[in-house]
């Protein structure tokens, strides 16, 4: 099991509508991510960088091409299994936040524990504790609308991590935050990565990718840049 | 997740959004509760219409003078007499015919200790016809054959007559001064309610014998009350009303004969129809109501469901399977249509209690179970039919709808 990567994709095409309107996002998009990596997705508005993700996290679905999630090819999985993934394996960052409205930080961390079947009061005490990690234990009880949008994101962060899932998968999580609101996200996502967390992260800021150990750049849906970024300490460098 | 869970997570679903939840329960409640007063008005007006048919008595039949006169005959004396009475009550010739009253009317003036009241209808008449006319004495006793054979003057009033000249102290036992003739009170009838322009409690009965003696001379009868052995029996015993009569009377032409007979049953039969009509068309009324609140409640529960496609998308991002999402709005919307509609039966019940419209409501129980199931299943249907959609939709589709 260990020897497997967390996820390889082979030849991955999505191609959305048909005829005339179609457009193909992915054309054929092979990728290997070894478990602790750190790996920033770039490029520009339509280059499928998000058409990724989403098949990544098992939102989506791939038109063609092989999906193995820790050697595991997703396409086989059926609806129960594949809710079963994206609870235990996944933690997914959305770059709109999409936190429940009206209900308090606290049990929007909680929910994906609920959906895992775990006992209220342990349930709580893990998502106070991701929310502390996050530095937001003072605002458990507050809703989505009385956070800033550093805080909701720091919060969807908690969310996406009280499950402690091998792979943390995050969409622009910066692109609706201000400087200050993102320093805290990318210490946040630092943090669970050296903790032995992967994390795949996409962006279209070059601060942001900094923080990653692999840099790869999507042009058109094809990878047209993979390059293994040599340094350390770099959230020193760049606070 | 265990089933307790998912229906706190309802609830919670419910209670974080107290508006729509609000709007939701107010839509079914208002649905529920007007199908079910719509059918209880017209429940009670049918039972108003029944109540005030089953108060005139509905096995008798009113013979009256003056059909249609007879030009060759008309030296014949065809006037309603009282050996006629005789003649109805002969068991042989007559069985159906449980009694025939004689009927004479007259409306004077009464006076007792200064106070006046004109009696709409001072009856003149036997003992029989007391039962015959739904009449009950309520207080006092009423007139007996021995006082119709001695032309006591007796008499049995109504309470709108007693309340007029007596107003609280007890008539029973005083004499009242009838057109200048002492009568004295042997009892009072029981109220028949009613109302309006015929107060069918502004009446004075008195032997038959008296009241020509004192009042009206001795002239024909006015009107010939005979009272059936049942009401079915009431076509036979006017079959055999007609014959006596045409035989005793020397009718020629029994096409038209001198008198009328009006027959209560029939006039029961056709207010009974025109009833039906009224509770089939407040039943069309109730059921397109029941159709509007349905499409209200299918349309507030499509929208509260379809504008949380988005959270079910986060939901199913996040590792809930289909079959929790589904439960967890299930259980949401039976949450609401039962509150909603225990709410509308509650609003409905209470408004039965005012009188709407001059008419007290009456509640048919069946229209309870059928208003509240049908916006119950259209509540749960409609609250799960979208979210069942969009729970079948993938995470991405569902995050992505606007």
């Amino acid at each position: 099991m260990t020897n497997h990567p967390v996820l390889e994709v082979r030849n991955l095409v999505k191609v959305y509508g048909e005829g005339e309107a179609q457009v193909r996002a992915l054309r054929g998009v092979s990728l290997t991510v070894e478990r602790g990596d750190y790996v920033a997705i770039m490029g520009s508005s339509g280059s499928g960088k998000s058409t990724l993700m989403n098949i990544l996290g098992c939102l989506d679905t791939p038109t063609s091409g092989r999906y193995l999630l820790d050697g595991v090819d997703v396409s086989r999985l059926d609806d129960r299994q594949l809710a079963l993934v994206r609870n235990r394996r996944i933690g997914f960052v959305f770059q709109a936040f999409n936190l429940i409205p009206r209900t308090s930080a606290v049990s929007n961390v909680e929910l994906p524990l609920a959906y895992a079947g775990m006992k209220a009061a342990e349930r709580r005490r893990r998502a106070l504790a991701a929310l502390g990690m996050v530095g937001l234990a003072d605002r458990a009880d507050h809703e989505p609308n009385q956070l800033s949008g550093g805080q909701q994101q720091r919060v969807a962060v908690a969310r996406a991590l009280v499950t402690a899932p091998a792979l943390v998968l995050a969409d622009e999580p910066t692109g609706n935050l201000d400087t200050r609101s993102t320093a805290d996200v990318l210490a946040v996502l630092d943090r669970l990565n050296r903790s032995g967390r992967t994390i795949v992260l996409i962006t279209h800021e070059d601060d942001v990718a900094r923080h990653a150990k692999r840099l790869i750049r999507l042009v058109d849906g094809q990878i047209v840049h993979d390059e293994v970024l040599h340094h350390s300490g770099n959230t020193a460098v760049l606070t | 997740m265990s089933i307790f869970e998912t229906i706190r997570f309802a609830v919670r679903g419910v209670l974080a959004n107290k508006l729509r939840s609000g709007l939701t329960v107010l839509g079914i409640l208002i649905g529920v509760a007007a199908v079910i007063l719509l059918v209880a008005v017209g429940n009670g007006s049918a039972k108003a219409i029944q109540a005030s048919i089953e108060r005139l008595g509905t096995n008798t039949l009113t013979v009256s003078s003056g059909g249609v006169r007879q030009s060759a005959s008309a030296t014949q004396n065809t006037s309603l007499t009282t050996d006629l009475v005789s003649a109805l009550s002969d068991r042989n010739a007559a069985p159906d015919v449980k009694s025939a009253s004689p009927v004479v009317t007259t409306a004077p003036d009464a006076t007792y200790d200064g106070v006046d009241h004109t009696i709409a209808q001072f009856v003149g008449t036997t003992p029989t016809y007391l039962p015959a006319a739904n009449d009950t004495v309520s207080r006092g006793t009423g007139f007996t054959d021995d006082d119709v054979k001695d032309a006591r003057r007796v008499m049995v009033i109504g309470s709108t007559v007693a309340q007029a000249l007596f107003d609280r102290t007890d008539p029973v036992g005083k004499q009242i001064t009838v057109n200048g003739t002492l009568f004295t009170v042997t009892g009072v009838l029981a109220d028949k309610g009613g109302s309006g322009f015929n107060d069918p409690n502004d009446i004075a009965i008195a032997p038959v014998t008296a009241v020509q003696e004192s009042l009206t001379g001795y002239g024909p009868l006015n009107q010939l009350l005979v009272q059936a052995t049942a009401p079915d029996s009431v076509d036979a015993a006017q079959a055999e009303v007609t014959a006596i009569l045409n035989q005793k009377l020397h009718v020629a032409n029994a096409a038209s004969p001198p008198y009328r007979i009006l027959n209560q049953s029939q006039l029961l039969s056709a207010r009974q129809d025109s009833a039906k009509t009224f509770t089939v068309l407040l039943g069309a009324v109730a059921a397109i109501s029941l159709l509007v609140g349905g499409i209200g409640i299918t349309n507030i529960m499509m929208v509260t469901v379809t504008e949380r496609t988005r959270e079910i998308g986060i939901r199913k991002a996040l590792g809930a399977p289909k079959r929790t999402v589904l439960t967890q709005f299930l259980v949401e919307a039976t949450v609401l249509s039962l509150i909603g509609g225990l709410l509308g039966v509650a609003a409905a019940v209470i408004g039965s209690q005012f009188t709407i419209v001059g008419i007290k409501p009456v509640i048919v129980p069946a229209s309870v179970a059928l208003a509240l199931g049908v916006s119950v299943a259209i509540g749960l249907f409609f609250g799960s039919y979208p979210a069942s959609r969009a729970a079948g939709l993938r995470p991405i589709e569902a995050l992505r709808y606007e």
